[in-house]
């Protein structure tokens, strides 16, 4: 639904905006039109300034082979137009990590994306500030107050819309008290795509309509649509998810007949289901993105049988906020701007009310959080396709503290990153492994059935069409080596497993260590204990040696860049 | 002829009739496809359904999630925008029973059916159209996974 050559500009601008280096010349982000959206997502939880690598491994399959989002290191500088070296290339990129993290200081921290919201604001009256969830987890402190802190935190930062995943993990009586109690009339929460399990009704307003600047906007929320089979299903028992496309189609023929003439949707697909869905559905303005936690700098677009819509993905854990600004006349966007700001802690004051509310939500943790475990000698990331150096620790922990030759840990896209030297706090831990089903559990295995789960969750991945993939990473694996091509169908893409230099066997049994079972009732010692137990003991944490797969099929691929 | 119009008219008469089982729906007289129910393969069972020959058909409208969220009970919606649709038949690659049902439709009727079937697996679901005794279908994958690991 956009004019035609309303991207003109766009590239040339966003690389003027990316190239500087001082405050005034990376934060110049003058605003273009009438209707003014600011989107955060995917924050998990991360009140002060931390540490995000981007991932160097993020193949894409199928059509989205060296597509947005799948372009890693060079090739995504390469093809944004960033200059290598620059801050603009460490905010999008994992190249040359540990040294530019210390040359360009921490990222993110409500406090000063409370500044940056502040500044975008007052140069755009009347813009919205739109949150597409995975808000409320992710951190000790927000699983300690089951997500109050974050809520909090975003009433101050002033979210006008919300859409949810990770939320739901607190479960469907939590959900609704926070929506019903301190969100009420402030913070709308929006899913079309949540429905009662028995009727098919709307459990949450399927969107919102708000006024900017006299042009009538629709927030359409679209949730995480797979929350029920990722995530526990017992937590949300009565509500049904799914992508329900038709649906949303007919939510968007609502709103324009009832006047909208920007149609948003705030969206917790990932981004290969977003720009599936932006092919195949008319009459989208824009759907801004989130759950795949893809950094990327400029808005795709997607033509359809109703004109163009735009999509964008905004990072995550405060590290970005996307600006999008909208030039509606007539009915009509007849130009746009898309910017995602990188929030760098250095260069944008801390916001004093921000500040002092997060100081005072920490402050009766503060000596729990600040416990120090051990110190790290190499850079501990999780974020990419296949183990990370901090998951890497995970595992070792669950076979050295559960005594098992092998052990998984899911493939999650949030938690963040230290540096060589850092010292491993218990509130390092907890933003690896803060949720609501910690509990690690020791589980009998077949080779056979190994094999099946690495499969499984391998064609969550690497599905070639986006509708059937979860988001996530690979589970990331201990102990156990193997193979696997992503391109293959499914069932072949795992091979040449391996426990030591013998062949795992089909027949046999073996012990695996995990945490986070989705299944109802699943007991053990949380995660966070099991990892603290290991930390304390090994004290210095030497650069793990990574277990992952040997890759078939990657060679030259841009969404795979390994570091030398 | 009389009897058509009859049909036409009366369709809603017709389904409470149904319904309350007085009345035999014309399809539902015919024999119970024994062989078409027991059939191990899609092949066997469209063999015994008389629909070897069918082809893709783009007038069938499924509405199923991509992935389910309980492989035992996953919500199917399908509708026939063919004209003269006689009967609709959903079947699974993947199940130890290919077919999982056939529902007829007296003429005058909405030719669309919801309902759940139960999926042993990751499985191709066929949909089959007869239509003026040809038949037409339409395919959705339907992934039925272990869970877990999103995010």
């Amino acid at each position: 639904m956009l004019a035609a050559g309303a991207a003109a500009g766009l590239t040339l601008d966003g690389r003027r905006v990316l190239a500087g280096d001082t405050d005034a010349e990376f934060y110049s982000v003058p605003p273009v039109g009438n209707v003014h959206l600011l989107h955060i997502t995917d924050v998990h939880a991360q009140l002060l300034p931390m540490r995000y690598r981007e991932p160097h491994a993020n193949l894409g399959v199928g059509a989205a082979r060296g597509r947005p989002p799948h372009l890693v290191g060079e090739a995504l500088l390469t093809r944004f137009g960033i200059p290598a070296g620059t801050r603009a290339a460490h905010a999008f990129t994992h190249l040359d990590f540990d040294a530019a993290a210390r040359r360009y200081g921490k990222t993110g921290g409500f406090a000063h994306v409370a500044t940056l919201v502040k500044r975008l604001r007052t140069e755009r009256p009347g813009a919205l500030l739109l949150d597409g969830g995975d808000t409320w987890q992710g951190s000790a402190t927000a699983l300690w107050t089951r997500g109050a802190d974050m809520v909090e935190a975003c009433l101050e930062l002033g979210v006008d819309v919300m859409t949810g995943h990770w939320e739901f993990t607190y479960g469907a009586d939590r959900v609704r008290e926070l929506i019903d109690g301190p969100m009420r009339d402030r913070i709308a929460f929006v899913a079309q795509n949540i429905r009662t399990r028995d009727f098919d009704d709307e459990v949450f307003p399927g969107y919102v309509t708000r006024d900017c600047n006299g042009v009538r906007v629709a927030i359409i929320g679209q949730a995480f649509p797979y929350m029920p089979i990722a995530n526990p299903r017992h937590l949300v028992p009565d509500w049904a998810f799914g992508i329900r496309e038709e649906s949303l189609q007919q939510t968007v023929e609502t709103v324009r007949a009832d006047g909208a003439q920007v149609v948003v949707l705030l969206s917790h697909n990932g981004m290969d289901v977003d720009l599936e869905m932006a092919s195949r559905i008319a009459g989208l303005t824009a759907i801004l993105g989130g759950h795949t936690h893809d950094g990327v700098p400029v808005a795709i677009e997607v033509a359809n049988p109703g004109g163009k819509t735009l999509v964008t993905n905004g990072g995550s854990n405060g590290k970005f906020v996307g600006v999008l600004d909208l030039d509606v006349r007539d009915m009509q966007v007849r130009d746009y701007r898309y910017r995602l700001v990188p929030v760098f802690s250095d260069l944008l004051p801390p916001d004093a009310a921000m500040q002092s509310l997060v100081g005072r939500v920490r402050a009766p943790y503060r000596d729990r959080l600040a416990e120090p475990l051990a110190v790290t000698e190499g850079t501990l990331y999780r974020r990419g396709n296949f183990n990370g150096t901090f998951d890497q620790v995970i595992v070792d922990a669950l076979m050295r503290v559960k005594d098992v030759p092998i052990a998984f840990s899911p493939g999650f896209r949030w938690g963040a990153s230290l540096l060589a030297g850092d010292t491993i706090t218990r509130e390092d831990v907890m933003a690896q492994t803060a949720i609501t089903y910690p509990a690690v559990t020791v589980t009998p295995m077949t080779g056979e059935r190994i094999k099946a789960v690495l499969e499984d969750v391998a064609d969550n991945l690497f599905h070639p069409h986006p509708y059937y993939q979860q988001g996530g990473d690979m589970v990331r694996v201990g102990g156990l080596t193997f193979s696997c091509e992503p391109r293959a169908t499914v069932g072949q893409r795992i091979g040449d497993l391996r426990l030591g230099d013998k062949p795992l066997d089909p027949a046999r049994t073996y012990p695996v260590a995990g945490w986070a079972s989705v299944a109802e009732g699943a007991t053990g010692e949380p995660i966070w204990d099991v990892v603290e137990t290991y930390l304390r003991d090994r004290k210095v944490i030497t650069p793990p040696k990574l277990n992952t797969p040997r890759l078939l099929g990657v060679d030259g691929d841009p969404g795979f860049s390994p570091p030398p | 002829m009389v009897r058509r119009e009859f049909l036409l008219r009366g369709s809603g008469l017709l389904a409470a009739l149904v319904a309350a089982g007085w009345l035999s729906p014309e399809a539902a007289a015919q024999e119970w496809n024994r062989a078409a129910f027991e059939a191990k393969s899609i092949k066997e069972a469209l063999e015994a359904l008389g629909a070897k020959d069918a082809s893709a058909g783009a007038d069938i409208v499924i509405t199923a999630p991509e992935i389910a969220e309980n492989g035992a009970v996953v919500p199917i919606t399908v509708a026939s925008r063919i004209a003269g649709t006689e009967s609709i038949a959903l079947l699974a690659d993947k199940n130890p029973s290919a077919l999982s049902g056939v529902f007829t439709f007296p003429v005058g009727t909405l030719p669309e059916v919801h309902t759940r079937v139960k999926l042993a697996e990751t499985s191709n679901v066929h949909v089959l159209v007869r239509a003026g005794g040809k038949f037409a279908f339409a395919t959705k994958e339907i992934k039925v996974t272990l869970g877990g690991c999103g995010g």
